[in-house]
């Protein structure tokens, strides 16, 4: 069994291994891209605290509150854009006929695409998301269960997962644009921008679809009603907030079926 | 057989604009009707126009795209459902577009392509030495790819489309921008893996070398049609594609007329450098130096062959004339 997923993994392992050693080749770049990465994550940070600087709640939550959300979020987008943020290079690739290349290999085109690169200067956002999570949890009044402990641990993991779906449907959606680099930014960083704050700002409509429709609210918001123990709003319970699994395995069913669609558009087997 | 194309069609709609807002459909027929076949360990050269529907074709034999209607099976696959099957059996280099890593040297990008393939460690790296050996591609094995020559590079890219040993390797424009040296190199090197492995050949040029020296038999498409099917003598007699001679005489001469078979093209106002076309069909290259050589003291002599987009152009003028 170890064996059979050891040679499974050993294209990929392969493939990552050369990028990292590509990009670690050229350490001082490398360094000022992680430094890029920090200083982009600390000035989203900063829009909330200039919001906090001016009311005492946003959503229901507090300063403590919104800033574990916005930990939740970060560190789950940074972990997806770490994986698969190079997904947004598919025009390129489409223009240029990389992705016959692809055609040419015996593995899935997903796989390959994803295995094509890995950002680790992207870990610069991480670092800040878990800084600001180390700092903003003993600032909430949480009482810690086993549960609440595993929910933790699971939201950013299954928040990275629904992420990485979005960055997979944007990319789908490329097959069928020609120059639809604009559209993935909007749909992506869209998603991540509605996950960073309490769903509750947002009227019912909106709320309604960032959460059922973009599982963006599943992310940070939800989970964070369930360790804080706060009513939801109208239409979100909380009991919802255990439910970021479940979220993030839905919205990979579209994923893939679009993945599916775009590629079959792609090859001219669909219309 | 490998190859084998059955009735196969591909069509493709352009969208044009017609007034602000509206839109014409135009169906394009890039492969039409197309029926052949390739035999195991043959070598064909496939020859069009550019637009003829040669990389639509190629496209359609690997599975990068599916046929309009028709039939395909390569290596006895059918290629975009059976397409990671087939990815084992083929290779495929594109003359004009890079499957390596621009920031890996090659010894990197063969370790990752072995890894793609799942070949055993044993196994590939003699298949990679032999390559590198036939190829000779030592001297920059550990230069990141960027950094290569065109002629270096497509021999990278030959070697990675053979390091699975391929039953089939398809290329497409190979020798393209080459000088005349790598061109002869790699043409010596595709002959003696065909005859070593027995690996089937299918490339399309614009280069008649290429064709000459590499594969016995040439197809011919025209606007997704086939045109011509048949061994190179045969297509050179059908549109009666003339050699050009040039000849370099040791004393001035009147123009060499009267030849049987030939035509003087240009003589060099001081009759030094002359220049006779004649037709493959009637006579030889050796006749026509016997005849020139009673009447001239030939120095050097250079033989033009049939430029291979002028032999298409005169197929294509020979199909309208006939219908």
């Amino acid at each position: 069994m170890v064996d059979r997923i050891a040679e499974w993994w050993r294209p990929y392992r392969e493939l990552l291994g050369s990028r990292l050693r590509a990009q670690l080749t050229y350490r001082r770049s490398f360094a000022l891209d992680v430094l890029g990465s920090i200083g982009a994550g600390l000035v989203e940070f900063a829009e909330v605290y200039v919001i906090f600087s001016n009311v005492e709640a946003l959503g229901g939550l507090d300063f403590a509150g919104v800033a574990l959300v916005f930990g939740l979020a970060g560190l789950a987008f940074s972990l997806a854009d770490l994986v698969v943020g190079h997904l947004d290079a598919l025009p390129r690739y489409l223009r240029t006929g990389t992705l016959d290349a692809f055609l040419l290999r015996p593995l899935p085109v997903l796989t390959q695409l994803v295995t094509s690169d890995v950002s680790l200067r992207r870990l610069g956002r991480t670092s800040v998301s878990v800084t600001i999570l180390a700092i903003a949890l003993p600032l909430n009044d949480i009482e810690w269960t086993a549960g609440r402990v595993a929910l933790l641990i699971i939201a950013p993991i299954a928040g990275a997962v629904i992420y990485a779906a979005i960055f997979v449907i944007a990319g789908a959606v490329q097959f069928w644009l020609i120059e639809g680099a604009e559209l993935t930014a909007a749909f992506v960083y869209g998603g991540n921008y509605a996950a960073s704050f309490p769903a509750s700002v947002f009227a019912l409509p909106m709320r309604v679809l960032f959460t059922f429709v973009v599982p963006a609210a599943f992310v940070a918001y939800l989970p964070t009603l369930v360790l804080l123990d706060l009513p939801g709003p109208v239409g979100l319970p909380q009991w919802l907030g255990w439910c970021t699994p479940l979220a993030a395995a839905a919205i990979w069913g579209v994923a893939l079926t679009a993945w599916r669609a775009g590629v079959r558009h792609y090859t001219g087997a669909g219309s | 057989m490998i190859i084998s194309v059955r009735d196969l069609r591909r069509e493709f709609i352009v969208r044009k604009p017609a007034g602000r807002v509206r839109r014409t459909r135009a169906v394009v027929h890039a492969v039409d009707r197309l029926t052949f076949d390739v035999a195991a360990g043959s070598a064909v050269g496939y020859i069009g126009a550019n637009g003829a529907g040669k990389s639509t074709t190629i496209k359609m034999l690997t599975g990068i795209l599916v046929p309009t209607s028709g039939n395909v099976r390569t290596c006895g696959l059918v290629p975009t459902a059976e397409r990671k099957a087939l990815a084992r059996r083929i290779g495929v280099v594109f003359g004009q577009r890079s499957q390596l890593w621009w920031d890996l040297p090659l010894a990197q990008s063969y370790r990752a392509l072995a890894a793609i393939h799942r070949l055993p460690e044993q196994a590939w790296t003699g298949r990679r030495d032999e390559l590198v050996d036939r190829l000779d591609l030592g001297a920059f094995l550990e230069t990141p790819v960027r950094q290569l020559s065109l002629g270096q590079r497509i021999r990278g890219e030959i070697a990675a489309a053979l390091l699975h040993s391929p039953d089939l390797l398809i290329l497409d424009e190979p020798t393209i921008g080459l000088d005349v040296l790598s061109k002869e190199r790699l043409r010596v090197f595709l002959a003696e893996q065909r005859a070593q492995h027995g690996t089937t050949l299918l490339l399309t040029t614009h280069d008649m070398d290429d064709v000459q020296r590499l594969c016995e038999r040439i197809i011919v498409v025209d606007r997704g049609r086939m045109a011509f099917d048949g061994t190179l003598p045969e297509l050179v007699e059908r549109v009666g594609a003339e050699r050009v001679m040039t000849l370099d005489l040791h004393e001035p001469s009147p123009p060499l007329a009267g030849i049987r078979g030939t035509t003087v093209v240009h003589v060099e106002p001081d009759g030094l450098r002359q220049r006779l076309a004649f037709s493959p069909g009637e006579t030889t290259a050796a006749q026509v130096l016997a005849a020139v050589s009673e009447r001239a003291d030939v120095r050097d002599l250079a033989i033009d062959e049939p430029d291979i987009e002028d032999v298409v152009r005169r197929l294509y003028l020979s199909e309208t004339s006939l219908s």
